[in-house]
């Protein structure tokens, strides 16, 4: 008898991934929904208990529930994570039996025919599932059936950890409302019109009738017969699945102990690059794992501006962990595992012998980065912004994922636009107070010290106002006079006021100097 | 690099109080590189720590307004070892059009060694590479081309007369391979993608053989 478990992973989940964060997000006291947009604004996709109970409902206007209880917290639903939480969720919960599968946005369904012996029965094993899913900060509903609508239906309308057995189901079944046989909105709503509020009233009803009702608008696979009879197992409703994802490690056992493992490593690593070569893939992220006689392991982890199986290449890259390795008694096995397996279709090499310039930076952006740290090697991250120091963003470039801003034709490719203004070359990373010496009622100041030098101001451009992003700044930013000043001596500044005498948002505006013009 | 007679290693020194150097650095990467287009990889800009803090970072949208295309990695280095080690690394990938490294004051690390290790590497792979050296005293050095930059008042603004012009330098080549040393007063041409070099008039040691290209009359490089 197949034996269908159901959970249901039930929001609000803040964070998509609890158990990656163990740290509480809000409240758990406060109401808070997360928010979808809809056609008319934002919905409620998902509310906590006390937002339930200040009124706020599933698929109702966030504005309506806000005026219903002021102090509601509004967070943005992010669905694309929620369906990669609920991915990696299933595949966890292949520890309990071989064969699980996502069912719908928020729900998962195991095929645990034969594994619940191994649990101590059914009953132990729904209480071990509820205990482990509740510790990963998800709160569950779960059901055990014999076919995979009935689980369904239980976990949603039937009761907690409801366990129902096959002579017993049709019985069971009969009495859960219409809406536990996952029909669409219509349909529904033409059952209750006609007044058929249990799934048992359509049971009464001879099968012929309701063919003629509700087979013939197209949706032939989701009537309300082969729902009932899903349900009951007369029509078989197979599971379907997903394979994991393949994992790409070789570990090779030495036959003694060796103390530096760099000679060792050419073999595997190939072995490593052939297995991805043949399924047609890359990877970013590479692990190395030693492990010593006396018990203990070394990771050692380097990462990939692109996807890349070059076995020289990765093996140079891991080579600067090797400088400061310990070895204790020596080594006896080792590891190399492929993080972060990306496509990589096999790429021609160019007939005239020149070099993919693309792939040559990728490399040095590897190498750099291997032995300087991630956070060293910066690519242009340039924003929309006319605060200079917002628009001058640099990311690490072994992120990656922002190819256009490497390409050529121009700095930060498409996603800058050209200059209309006159900038500096250089931008200090933070600006520097300026003390003022001999200060003019217009213009920027004609004396000033910076740096315990003083200058004298020849000539001058400006000013050139950048008001503080409102949508951001807190409030009280002031705004920004910048000036191109030249001193006595020839070089070009980049003066900024902050404020405005009079601006009501301070004292005295301060001066700055933010950059050095060429 | 398009013409074989322009060096692959520069060096330019310089105040971290202006942007005197970088800005004749970017001209000279410029008119080298920039007029035929024959390069689009990116420029690696390599700084020290003490460099990037003194001076500031590389402004990309100023940059982009010398009229320079190619794009910029950036590395921020930890010291100045590191620093030499990443335009090493940088010289070995020809897919780069230019290297440019700061390396603040005068450390340790950077030696004759290190400058010969730099120029090697430079000629092997044909990547040419800049060497600015903010607050730096000159030592020995390899480099072929050596520069003491210092800001100049700039030229007429002919919009607005109070306003700072095109920007001038005082470019002292004080060695090279190319002709005696002398002192400049550059500028950058956008339009012609080139370095102007004007004689210093006021330098009173004009004229003690320079050679006359240089003595009379602007000369460009590029």
């Amino acid at each position: 008898m197949a034996r269908w478990e159901r959970a249901e992973a039930t929001t609000p989940r803040p964070d998509p991934a609890p158990w990656d964060d163990p740290a509480p997000g809000p409240d758990a006291d406060a109401p808070l929904v997360l928010a979808a947009e809809g056609p008319h604004g934002p919905v409620i996709h998902a509310a906590n208990v006390a937002a339930m109970q200040a009124g706020a409902v599933r698929g109702g206007r966030v504005t309506d529930a806000r005026a219903l209880c002021p102090d509601l917290q509004v967070i943005p639903a992010d669905l694309a994570g929620d369906a990669a939480a609920l991915e990696r969720l299933v595949l966890w919960a292949r520890r309990w039996c071989p064969w699980s599968a996502v069912d719908g946005a928020d729900g998962m369904v195991l095929d645990t025919t034969g594994s619940d012996h191994l649990w101590g029965g059914e009953a132990a094993m729904l209480a071990d599932m509820e205990t482990r899913l509740e510790a990963l900060g998800q709160s569950v509903r779960i059901a055990l059936a014999p076919t995979h609508g009935a689980a369904w239906a239980l976990a949603r309308y039937g009761d907690a950890r409801e366990i129902c057995g096959g002579p017993a189901l049709k019985a069971r079944v009969a009495m859960l409302p219409v809406a536990a046989l996952r029909l669409d909105g219509t349909t529904l709503l033409t059952l209750r019109r006609l007044g058929l509020k249990r799934a048992g009233d359509l049971m009464a009803i001879p099968r012929a009738t309701l063919e003629r009702r509700f087979g013939r608008d197209g949706k032939a696979l989701a009537t309300p017969l082969r729902r009932l009879d899903q349900m009951t197992g007369a029509l078989p409703e197979p599971v379907v699945s997903a394979a994991p994802p393949r994992r790409f490690r070789v570990v090779r056992r030495l036959p003694e102990p060796v103390m530096d493992p760099q000679s060792l490593l050419e073999e595997p690593m190939t072995d490593l690059c052939a297995d991805l070569a043949q399924a047609g893939c890359g990877l970013r992220g590479l692990r190395l794992e030693l492990y010593r006689t006396d018990g203990t392991a070394t990771r050692l982890e380097s990462g990939c501006a692109r996807a890349n199986r070059d076995a020289a290449h990765l093996i140079r890259l891991l080579s600067r962990h090797f400088e400061s390795l310990d070895a204790g008694f020596g080594f006896d096995t080792l590891s190399l595992e492929a993080l972060r397996v990306e496509d990589m279709a096999a790429a021609q090499v160019r007939l005239d012998g020149g070099i993919d310039s693309e792939l040559a930076v990728a490399t040095l952006i590897d190498r750099l980065s291997a032995r300087l740290g991630g956070q060293a090697v910066q690519m242009p991250d340039p924003r929309a912004s006319h605060l200079p120091e917002r628009a001058e963003g640099w990311a690490p470039a072994l992120r990656g994922g922002r190819a256009d801003l490497l390409a050529p034709g121009g700095l930060g490719g498409g996603g800058m636009v050209a200059p209309a203004r006159d900038r500096p070359v250089r931008l200090l990373q933070v600006p520097e107070r300026i003390e003022v010496l001999y200060a003019v009622p217009e213009g920027p100041p004609v004396r000033f010290k910076w740096r315990r030098k003083p200058y004298l101001i020849r000539r001058h451009q400006g000013p050139e106002r950048i008001a503080p992003e409102w949508w951001r700044a807190r409030p009280g930013t002031r705004l920004r006079d910048y000036y191109k000043v030249e001193v006595a001596e020839g070089a070009r500044y980049w003066l900024f006021r902050e404020g405005m005498a009079g601006d009501g948002r301070g004292d005295e505006p301060d001066w700055f100097l933010h950059g050095m013009f060429a | 690099m398009t013409d074989p007679d322009l060096p692959t290693f520069t060096e330019a020194f310089s105040n971290t109080r202006d942007g005197a150097g970088t800005g004749l650095v970017l001209a000279q990467i410029d008119a080298w590189l920039g007029a035929d287009g024959a390069r689009d990889g990116p420029i690696l800009w390599v700084q020290d720590r003490t460099a990037a803090r003194e001076g500031g970072l590389p402004c990309l949208r100023g940059i982009a307004g010398t009229g320079l295309q190619m794009p910029i990695l950036r590395v921020g280095a930890r010291n100045a070892a590191d620093a030499l080690w990443a335009m090493e690394e940088g010289l070995e990938c020809a897919a780069l059009s230019a290297v440019v490294g700061e390396v603040w004051g005068n450390p340790r690390s950077l030696d004759f060694t290190a400058t010969k290790r730099l120029a090697l590497r430079s000629r092997r792979s044909g990547v040419p590479v800049w060497l600015l050296r903010p607050d730096g005293v000159a030592d020995l050095s390899v480099a072929p081309d050596r520069w003491r930059v210092d800001p100049a008042p700039s030229a007429d603004n002919p919009w607005d007369a109070r306003a700072p012009g095109q920007a001038r330098w005082w470019a002292d080549l004080f060695r090279t391979r190319r002709g005696a040393p002398t002192r400049w007063v550059a500028g950058h041409d956008r339009a012609a993608h080139r370095v102007d070099l004007a004689a210093a008039l006021s330098d009173g040691t004009l004229g003690t053989g320079g050679g006359d290209d240089a003595a009379t009359g602007p000369r460009a490089v590029g």
